[in-house]
């Protein structure tokens, strides 16, 4: 199911179409109730979308959970041996196409003809998925490809076929945690250590697929324990290094994200959410750990939260965060989420050949003995690396003195507190501004943070459609905030709206306990889906 | 090339109580250090919490003084990183054996080239007076005044059976002895575990340095330490006498042998190469 949505998205983009895909599937294995929609667009498309044009079935259950959905000229695809019943059935008669084996490629054939794609690209994409892991299965997907487009053009079987495309522009089809690995690689990440968890570890995998001509090395630690310490071992010794992780796994880092900041270590920490508390929903989506990330690691440090809206966000703000975290020397975070870890969307290439290199460790020691916590005047200390000069590299869990020795020394304690926290003052001053989009002076204006970004503007641009005047004010780095960016925008406002993944309203709770400015109004979402234009429309009683 | 020396590794204060165990082992590590011709800046340290873990503190070489416990995946991050380094853990029995029990046997299952250096005094020092994972059942402290109800940790015998690279036990009061065995677990490539035997003359009134010294012999030199059947017998043995020495290694290759990537030296400091990026990102296409 999920193979036959890969590659009918693949097909899509390259067929110069815009997609955005929302996969919803059960913690298990093989079965359960999966979906993979794809909501596709010539124009960009920036949000998932409830209504179903075109429904694939591969179980009645799925026609009985998804009728509801249909639009009046829809279809649904079943097996003709399903007997499902109901209108605007295709039926097709799958076993007279293929082999069982190769239904769901038929399936492709089937639909990717409705749709009016052309046989050789869904091919392509089929010989690119199954060519290098199963070349044996190639000639047979061919032939119930071949027999499935056959069957609909000799059937004239019309259904909602997609506007043509007029320019096609050469894309990539990516995910949030494809893109976080690009974005990674890309920054120079040299570890990457890991303890496998939905909806994060495949950011992992793309980088163990790349390690070796990368030149980097990603291990699977036997714990989220060891694997944010062998994360700040091996940034110790100079290799650009990340973690990446859900909720639950995240949790048990946390002592180590106070090690990273104590030591002065660069990390980069992804969490991509999903909803808790404890093992919760795993394979659903929910933005409920902005308070836990905002707070995790005892006692106090400064540190950076950025929360990607779009998958181009991912790969930027993974660079970003690399950046920071080298360059202040200490835990910096990325919050994503299952929705968007595994949304797929069409997106332009990056210019990897003339991106700026992210700068490591060795910085001029000055004159005198090397200290790698100088009290500096921006809190950053020389950063020197283990063995690779005379200088000796001592760094510390306990408070320390300016060489890295433990210490009980009081006053040097408070100097050392103090010099910790000017990082982050200089690291504020670097915060991305909230992107406010829509007229000053709004009668109503919508706030959001992360994954959410389309379906919130989509939502807004219907209502600024029906003659309302109404912005938008999204956040992508949510620590440190800088009220300076947005207090203007929230007083200006007629009424203000925090639209969230959770069932807090946490971002707007920030904003109160950062700023004193109460959002009374909030549209929540807990129930393990993503937010949509629809769920928006609904709540704000404009649909 | 001028020859490392003792006072390299320099002579600090330190936060012991007299008469500990510690100020004998961190000679013996200064000992090996010498005997091995490092000069501080090749070796890193990285430790623990307890009052062993902060034996680094007290000689010149690069140090990360970690979390209770974590010491095993900062080494294990580290020595990956830059395998040039040679990595040195120093930490308790409640550090490594309790806290850090996962990272113990992942460490000898990866056979990473780690020296990983105990001090047991089979007691809780710190934290003044619970039990250890090590301390013998039945022993009285204020956290178990029925005394212990569980059986002590064995590293000896789980080491030995894990296959680890290399297994020895030292004691404290054989200083000279000890930085031979320090010295050989360093030279050994892959993970070395040396458990040093040692009294705490604050929290532990049973296993004295008397009782140890009472106790600990040297291993015959019959004992042939790369027969594992052997070996699992000795490192059984805990009784009037206590074996010490090297008592079982074998030649896997070490965990870095293992990622081609380090066939290019370190993984610090390398650059982008933007074309193989580029290639990466047409997969994507």
């Amino acid at each position: 199911m999920v193979t036959v949505g890969q590659l009918l998205a693949k097909t899509l983009v390259r067929s110069g179409y815009y997609i955005v895909v929302t996969q919803s599937y059960h913690s298990r294995i093989r079965g359960g109730h999966n979906t993979f929609a794809i909501r596709v667009g010539v124009d960009e498309v920036i949000a998932p979308k409830e209504a179903v044009d075109l429904l694939v079935a591969f179980d009645a259950d799925t026609v009985a959970l998804h009728r509801k959905d249909l639009l009046s000229q829809g279809l649904v695809v079943v097996d003709k041996a399903m007997a499902a019943g109901g209108q605007a059935l295709l039926e097709v008669p799958f076993e007279d196409l293929s082999g069982e084996r190769f239904y769901n490629i038929a399936a492709l054939g089937v639909v990717g003809s409705l749709l009016g794609l052309e046989e050789h690209l869904m091919a392509t994409a089929m010989v690119d998925f199954f060519g290098k892991k199963k070349p044996e299965l190639v000639d047979e997907n061919r032939d119930a490809l071949a027999a499935a487009v056959g069957w609909v053009a000799k059937e004239a079987i019309s259904g909602p076929r997609l506007p043509p495309v007029t320019q096609v522009a050469k894309r990539l089809m990516m995910n949030g945690n494809e893109a976080i690995a690009l974005g990674a690689l890309s920054a120079g990440v040299r570890f990457c250590s890991f303890y496998p968890m939905t909806p994060s570890t495949s950011i992992c995998l793309n980088l163990a697929a790349q390690a070796k001509r990368m030149g980097l090395i990603v291990e699977q630690a036997e714990d989220e324990i060891a694997a944010i310490n062998m994360a700040i071992g091996a940034s110790f010794a100079g290799a650009p290094s990340m973690v990446a992780t859900s909720g639950g796994g995240f949790a048990l880092m946390v002592e180590g994200v106070s090690l990273a900041a104590m030591t002065e270590t660069p990390v980069v920490v992804v969490v991509a959410q999903r909803p808790g508390p404890a093992t919760g929903l795993p394979t659903r989506t929910e933005q409920g750990d902005l308070e836990l990330v905002l707070h995790a690691g005892h006692g106090e440090f400064p540190r950076a939260v950025f929360a990607p809206g779009t998958v181009e966000d991912c790969f930027h703000l993974t660079r970003k965060a690399f950046e920071l975290a080298e360059r202040y020397q200490g835990p910096v975070f990325l919050l994503t989420d299952q929705f968007l870890a595994d949304s797929f969307r069409a997106l332009s290439p990056f210019d990897v050949e003339h991106l700026a290199p992210v700068h490591v460790g060795a910085q001029s020691p000055g004159s005198g003995p090397y200290e790698r916590f100088a009290v500096t005047e921006s809190g950053v200390s020389p950063r020197l690396l283990p063995g690779a000069s005379d200088h000796l590299v001592v760094a510390d869990s306990d408070e320390h003195t300016e060489d890295g020795h433990i210490t009980e020394d009081l006053s040097v304690r408070t100097q050392m507190v103090e010099k910790r926290l000017r990082k982050g003052v200089e690291m504020s001053a670097e915060t991305i501004p909230p992107d406010m989009e829509g007229p000053e002076n709004p009668d109503l204006l919508l706030i959001s943070w992360g994954s959410s970004k389309g379906a919130v503007q989509e939502a807004a641009s219907h209502m600024r459609s029906g003659g309302e005047k109404l912005a938008t004010l999204h956040f992508s780095q949510v620590w440190p905030l800088v009220p300076d960016h947005f207090m203007r925008s929230l007083e200006s406002a007629g009424q203000v709206v925090s639209i969230e993944g959770n069932a807090f309203g946490q971002l707007a709770r920030l904003i109160r306990r950062e700023t004193g400015f109460e959002i009374t109004k909030k549209v929540l979402r807990y129930d393990g889906l993503p937010l949509t234009p629809e769920y928006i429309l609904r709540a704000l009683n404009r649909s | 090339m001028r020859m490392v020396t003792i006072d390299d590794y320099g002579q600090y204060e330190t936060a012991w109580c007299p008469g500990c165990g510690n100020f004998s082992i961190l000679k013996a590590v200064k000992q090996a250090l010498v005997a091995s011709q490092l000069k501080p800046h090749e070796v890193l340290f990285v430790s623990g919490i307890g009052q062993a873990a902060k034996a680094p503190h007290y000689l010149n070489a690069n140090l990360f003084n970690g979390l209770h416990g974590r010491s095993l995946p900062v080494a294990t991050g580290a020595k990956l990183a830059n395998p040039k380094l040679a990595v040195i853990v120093e930490s308790g029995d409640g550090c490594n054996y309790g806290e850090g029990g996962n990272h113990f046997l992942a460490a000898i299952r990866r056979n990473i080239d780690v020296t990983l250096l105990v001090h047991n005094n089979q007691i809780y020092g710190l934290t003044k007076g619970q039990a250890s994972p090590t301390t013998s059942e039945g022993v009285v402290t204020k956290a178990q005044p029925a005394g212990v109800a569980s059986t002590p940790f064995n590293p000896m015998a789980v080491a030995v059976a894990m296959e680890a690279g290399f297994v020895a036990r030292g004691f404290s009061g054989m200083t000279d002895h000890l930085a031979g065995l320090i010295q050989e677990a360093m030279a050994h490539r892959g993970f070395s575990l040396v458990d040093i035997l040692q009294p705490c003359v604050s929290f532990n009134k049973v296993n004295t340095f008397a009782w140890y010294k009472e106790r600990c012999a040297p291993l015959p030199e019959t004992h042939d330490p790369t027969n594992w059947e052997g070996a699992m017998k000795v490192s059984m043995e805990r009784g009037d006498k206590i074996p010490i020495g090297i008592i079982y290694r074998n030649h896997r290759p070490p965990f870095e042998a293992h990622f081609s990537v380090l066939a290019d030296g370190p993984l610090v400091g390398r650059d982008v190469d933007p074309v193989m990026l580029s290639d990466v990102m047409s997969r994507y296409g």
